[in-house]
């Protein structure tokens, strides 16, 4: 039986925003169907280092626990993911826990993704109705449509494709491919596509899509196997064709 | 002179926080909408197989009727009907409306929404995004709501937890104290009314199909302050969910939905791999059982089915408290379209791929039908008055509830594909009714002193100054496990008095154990301890409503199951035989000619429900719940004998 092994998390800390970050270890007990949140869960528990000190618990972001909410998003063993869906007896040991690094860090594993967030009030990301009184049926879309914006409407703005993106960082005003995969998801809705001009002016200018050095990373860490190259590539002929309208209309 | 613009303030940005807020801002008001995280992540985004709403796109003859007689039905006749009805009635109009503002419903081959059936019903009434529906609609509505706070009439407080509302010397409710979960400071904000749309209360027995941020903590303030809670002991347990450390992932009843079926092995302990276990030795238990529903029974009788094969009969596979939910004989395309992301979710948790082998699950705490006791107003016809400043309000004027954290929708137990539907409905009808309280006011709450909000202030500094200074012995993430370890042990499935009284002896000896409890973090920085504290204090008097409500109901409704208090309904009972018993004693006519052990039933049953088919309402008194009973509006069905065989 394996019921003695123990699980040895190392874990980047930081006490706030602008404090210096700092290394702790923490020996947890093994045990069956462990994740990182259920050894992060032991830790508060017993907020004791392997050193034997006592400290204070880690601090962490979830909530849904099942990958759906993109709360737990972190870096483990070097590699950007939700702590949920990582399985101990998956990872190689000892396990490395670190904060995004492309985002501000506020504490320890937490950190702040508004910028997802102001990016996607920056495209219009919404379909514009004109009132939420019975108006009838929605628009007829075919299954097929509904298929390929299904797949895009699932991104849970996790931030795992802005954090490996060689492009986004923290000082700069890149959009990234989340964002951009936005716009071709509201672009594919029948009352969306209304905006269409008005979402791609958005992604034309400073940060936009012509930023994309096209490395190709986004889409092999998205939790959610969302093509976002597809869509960036999608993007760029949408707003190529709308550069080229501009000239003559504009 | 022109009117000042209504401010709303909205707690919880799940299903029903963002629909409020969306419609309050299209009625002009100005709405701060509160949440732990970005609304993106509330606990509404866990919910999968659909929503539902009787469109009858399959020609199946649904009616929104029926719809409301399923609900009623399903909750065992403890919802209050009118509202009900008028659920059933709005929801078409509020699919419709989902369809428009973009989520990505699955659709037919003409394009339009596509159906399928849930638990409940013999209709294919429910609508559904592959298995993420309830992630599609928060993001749709998130969508909508960001379109308003783009046009300035929205502030997100995201990163912020609700303590409690501020109650001025009138009794009515001013406004809401909050802390910036960054700063860890508290500070106030003033309100013409407070939406509480909190969600459940998972976190009081600690593995549940819930979020971490189900705490139940905003309600359970509310009743601290003297707002009623009711029905606390009805529990939804979902048959099927994924065990795990951490959670217990639910498998949503599309997955049955869509074909799924629940077995065991014939033979107790056949340890063969089930791929091998040939048709003739496998007991699909709910199949033969509920020949009519089958796999679609309602959830309290899938979960008390599995609970009896499980133990009574040491059915469970390998020895273990698990059965197969099994999907293998469907094709792997079209269980990937149509069930994809909960598939993918049993995978990357067992490593097991559903679509070759049978998936192996176990009843999960899911859902509160109970709640904060809210209002509504009836007109002389009989349907909602949706202008009534009363519809959602909880006891305390100008405090209201929607969603989960309410209670008067799901009765004894709870449809699939229903609580999307009442977390949309509760939301957008509760509007009008917020804004005309706001209208009827004398004074509005700029006219309240500031020592109100002062007062309610300090007050919250004082006390998470002193859970700061607490340095006793017990750790409190440890302690919350213990408080789930008794809820589970005693108001789960199957209920009995004497383990109920254990239960409350066991959250008695934790609230004394709570006094001892050491504050783990004591900095001033994001720290989520003194929360927690917070919260588990609000949890313990939560698990008492809960405990005591379950203890006092001697009888068997819907998710309540005191098998001391079964009935016993005979094996070839017809429901309408009560339907005609009831007319046979109105007319004074004899009541011969029932089959045997009929009529004691009948008579058994209808003394039954003039005890017990009320709504229980807690009541805060001298640090316990009071227990009271109230009738319930059943006006349009008459309740009647559950029967899904």
């Amino acid at each position: 039986m394996s019921t003695h092994k123990s699980v040895r998390l190392t874990v980047k800390r930081q006490n706030a925003p602008s404090a210096e970050s700092y290394w702790e270890s923490f020996d947890i007990p093994w045990k069956p169907h462990a994740n990182i949140i259920s050894c992060l869960q032991d830790i508060q528990c017993r907020p004791v280092t392997a050193e034997g000190k006592e400290v204070n618990p880690v601090a962490w972001d979830c909530n849904c626990l099942e990958e759906v909410c993109g709360s737990c998003t972190m870096v483990i063993n070097g590699k950007v993911r939700q702590a949920c869906t990582a399985l101990i007896d998956q990872l190689e040991l000892p396990i490395y826990l670190e904060p995004m690094s492309k985002f501000p860090t506020q504490r320890d594993l937490q950190v702040d993704r508004s910028r997802i967030f102001e990016n996607l009030k920056k495209v219009k990301a919404w379909v514009p109705i004109d009132g939420t009184h019975d108006q009838g049926e929605g628009p007829v879309i075919s299954d097929q449509t509904r298929a390929q914006r299904y797949v895009l409407s699932e991104c849970m703005s996790c931030g795992c494709c802005l954090e490996a993106c060689p492009q986004f960082s923290l000082d700069n005003k890149f959009m990234g491919a989340a964002t951009f995969s936005q716009v071709r998801l509201f672009n594919l809705h029948p009352t969306g596509a209304m905006h269409t001009e008005e979402r791609l002016e958005a992604v034309m200018g400073e940060g936009g899509i012509t930023d994309c050095g096209n490395a190709q990373v986004c889409v092999e860490v998205c939790p959610k196997n969302i093509p976002l190259t597809e869509s960036i590539a999608d993007i760029g002929r949408q707003t190529t064709l709308q550069a080229i309208k501009n000239i003559f209309q504009k | 002179m022109p009117q000042r613009r209504k401010k709303i303030i909205i707690i919880g940005g799940g299903l029903a926080g963002l629909s409020a807020a969306m419609k309050l801002c299209e009625r002009n008001a100005d709405v701060v909408i509160v949440s732990f995280q970005n609304l993106k992540r509330s606990h509404s985004v866990c919910a999968q197989g659909g929503i539902n709403a009787a469109v009858d796109a399959k020609n199946e003859g649904d009616t929104p009727e029926k719809h409301f007689y399923d609900t009623i039905k399903g909750g065992d006749f403890l919802a209050h009907q009118p509202l009900v009805r008028d659920m059933c009635h709005q929801a078409p109009a509020i699919i419709h409306l989902l369809d428009r503002i973009g989520v990505a419903f699955n659709r037919t081959e003409e394009g339009r929404l596509a159906f399928r059936r849930f638990g409940g019903t013999l209709y294919s009434r429910t609508a559904f995004a592959g298995a993420t529906t309830g992630q599609q609609l928060v993001y749709s509505l998130d969508e909508q709501v960001r379109r308003y706070e783009h046009d300035g009439m929205v502030e997100r407080l995201e990163w912020h937890e609700y303590l409690s509302a501020i109650i001025d010397e009138e009794g009515i409710c001013r406004g809401a104290v909050l802390q910036d979960l960054r700063t860890n400071k508290i500070f106030s904000v003033k309100g013409d009314a407070v939406i509480l749309a909190t969600g459940g209360p998972g976190q009081v027995y600690v593995r549940s199909t819930n979020s971490v941020v189900n705490t139940g903590a905003a309600a359970t303030t509310a009743y601290l302050q003297g707002a009623k809670y009711g029905n606390g002991e009805f529990i939804q347990i979902h048959p099927t969910a994924i065990p795990g450390q951490d959670k217990l992932r639910l498998m949503s009843e599309s997955a049955r939905g869509e074909g799924g079926r629940v077995w065991v092995p014939r033979k107790a302990g056949d340890n063969r791999d089930p791929m091998k276990i040939p048709e003739s030795e496998r007991y699909y238990f709910l199949e033969e059982n509920y020949p009519l529903y089958g796999n679609l029974v309602p959830r309290d009788v899938a979960s008390r089915e599995i609970y009896e094969v499980v133990y009574s009969k040491s059915m469970g596979i390998g020895g273990e408290p698990m059965v197969y939910l099994d999907l293998t004989h469907k094709s792997e395309e079209y269980l990937q379209d149509r069930l994809g992301g909960i598939l993918d979710i049993y995978r990357k948790f067992t490593g097991v791929d559903p679509k070759k082998v049978p998936m192996r699950i176990f009843p999960a705490v899911h859902y509160s039908m109970g709640g904060l006791w809210t209002d509504y107003q009836r007109d002389s016809a009989g349907f909602i008055d949706h202008g009534s400043p009363r519809n959602q309000s909880t006891s305390i004027p100008g405090l209201y509830a929607a969603g989960e954290a309410d209670y008067q929708y799901h009765g004894a137990n709870r449809l699939g594909a229903n609580s999307l539907l009442s977390c949309i409905y509760t939301g957008l009808m509760m509007s009008r009714a917020v804004i005309n309280f706001s209208d009827n006011l004398k004074k509005s709450y700029t006219d309240v002193s500031s020592t109100v909000f002062d007062q309610a202030e300090s007050q919250w500094v004082s006390r998470f100054k002193e859970i700061k200074q607490m340095n006793g012995s017990e750790n409190p993430y440890k302690l919350h496990k213990e408080l789930g370890d008794a809820m589970m042990a005693g108001a789960l499935i199957v209920r009995d008095n004497k383990t109920l009284e254990k239960t409350i002896a066991s959250i008695k000896d934790i609230e004394v154990r709570f006094k001892d409890v050491k504050c783990v973090d004591t900095s001033n920085w994001a720290n989520p301890v003194p929360s927690f504290i917070n919260q588990l204090s609000c949890m313990i008097e939560l698990s008492k409503i809960i405990a005591k409500g379950a203890l006092l109901r001697d009888e068997f409704r819907g998710a309540h199951f005191k098998p001391e208090f079964d009935l016993n309904q005979p094996k070839n009972f017809d429901p309408y035989e009560y339907i005609d018993y009831l007319e046979r004693k109105e007319n004074r006519e004899e009541l011969s000619n029932y089959p045997e052990g009929h009529l004691e039933y009948m008579q058994k049953f209808e003394e039954n429900n003039k005890k017990w088919l009320k709504s229980t309402i807690a009541e805060y008194k001298n640090n316990e719940p009071e227990i009271s009973y109230e009738d319930i509006d059943t006006s349009i069905l008459t309740p009647r004998p559950r029967k899904y065989d």
